[in-house]
């Protein structure tokens, strides 16, 4: 009985995955995107801004196609996105704080440093 | 009659226990989603540090120090680090390899949605053939990292490697671990070793968990029960694997 349950139902519904490529497509051509930066855009800081804004789209379409969260109820997703975005800020206010720790540095100790530095890569060659 | 009776077990439970349905979602669903947000928290937590350090190291400067070689000084360039592939020993591919290892679990990541897809429909064989697909794309994707992983500890060849003094001489670093690193500072290879090693454990219990639905979907378990909710719970923690891992490949490999 069960098998002609099972049989029926598979003619019913042919696969709807038109989306599900799209979605594919779109994170694939990103990722290839973010490759062609890495290797030929020089500047740290746009570098830096371009990777974490496509970071954040290839997120979007991961969690709001994959994983369905555009599609479910607006209570829902902001439950998921309010604490996220204060995840985020941590993420980018300590990466701000560790460029002031370096920048702090004492100076007298850093020449010192870049002295043994060459004199390492001198004592190489 | 036995067919319809059938259809009435199948039914897909809306309300919870209580009798109510918080945010349209099933108990389970909406747990998952609670777990994957505590999960995100873990993970930040890791990401967050690796931001504060990093950023408190010098960034290599060319001006300063020259060509670049590895050096405990600074904070390695990751495409100098990241750039072998099996099989082209000695040739310089940087970043490559990691773009295929994201390319796997991305694809994986959609074989599973097809899967959930399938689920909907109710198609026990699509099922199946869609969730072997992501075990194998999560098989291949362990088995690069453990490849990766081996090829990091074993480390460059010593004439490229960072030096640190010992004895007054500077002495070649040999393999990486948690002490020292032939690559740069010992956090360098401290937050490798943890970001992709506790993304590579959830990657591994992912793969556990979709041979376990893998089979219950070959069992009929899901298809008696009248729904592939099941498929769809895990599909949800595999794409917030494949989700961190995005966030891994930016932060810790392009950046």
């Amino acid at each position: 009985m069960a098998q002609s349950i099972d049989t029926e139902e598979q003619v019913i519904a042919p696969p709807q995955t038109k989306a599900i490529w799209m979605t594919f497509w779109i994170l694939a051509a990103l990722t290839a995107f973010e490759f062609l930066i890495a290797f030929t855009l020089h500047s740290k800081e746009l570098r830096l801004l371009i990777f974490a804004s496509m970071t954040i789209v290839k997120a979007f379409y991961i969690v709001g196609e994959f994983m369905h969260l555009k599609h479910e109820v607006k209570s829902m997703i902001w439950m998921i996105i309010i604490p996220c975005i204060f995840v985020v800020w941590l993420l980018g206010a300590m990466i701000w704080e560790g460029g002031s720790v370096e920048s702090n540095k004492d100076p007298n100790k850093r020449v010192t440093v870049s002295k043994s530095a060459t004199a390492a890569s001198e004592s190489k060659k | 009659m036995a067919a319809h009776s059938a259809h009435a077990v199948a039914e897909p439970q809306h309300l919870w226990l209580g009798g109510a349905e918080p945010m349209k979602a099933s108990y389970g669903k909406l747990m998952m989603w609670i777990f994957l947000l505590s999960d995100t928290f873990t993970f930040s937590a890791l990401l967050v540090t690796y931001g504060l350090i990093r950023y408190s190291h010098p960034a290599f400067d060319e001006a300063v120090y020259g060509t670049f070689h590895f050096s405990q000084l600074y904070w390695p360039t990751p495409e100098k680090v990241f750039e072998a592939v099996p099989f082209f020993h000695g040739t310089s591919l940087p970043l490559v390899f990691v773009g295929i290892m994201t390319f796997i679990l991305i694809f994986s990541s959609v074989t599973m949605v097809l899967a959930v897809e399938a689920g909907h429909r109710m198609d026990r064989k699509d099922v199946e053939k869609w969730m072997l697909w992501t075990i194998l794309g999560g098989f291949t994707f362990l088995g690069s990292q453990a490849w990766e992983w081996a090829h990091f500890i074993h480390g460059p060849e010593l004439d490229k490697a960072a030096t640190m003094l010992i004895d007054g001489k500077q002495v070649a670093i040999e393999g990486a671990n948690l002490v020292r690193n032939p690559y740069g500072p010992a956090p360098f290879a401290d937050l490798f070793f943890f970001i992709t090693g506790f993304h590579g454990t959830h990657v591994f219990s992912g793969v556990i968990l979709n041979i376990m639905i893998f089979f219950n979907t070959a069992m009929g378990v899901y298809q008696k029960r009248g729904h592939y909710e099941m498929v769809e719970k895990v599909g949800l923690y595999w794409h917030f694997v494949d989700l961190v891992w995005v966030f891994v490949f930016t932060f810790f490999y392009l950046v």
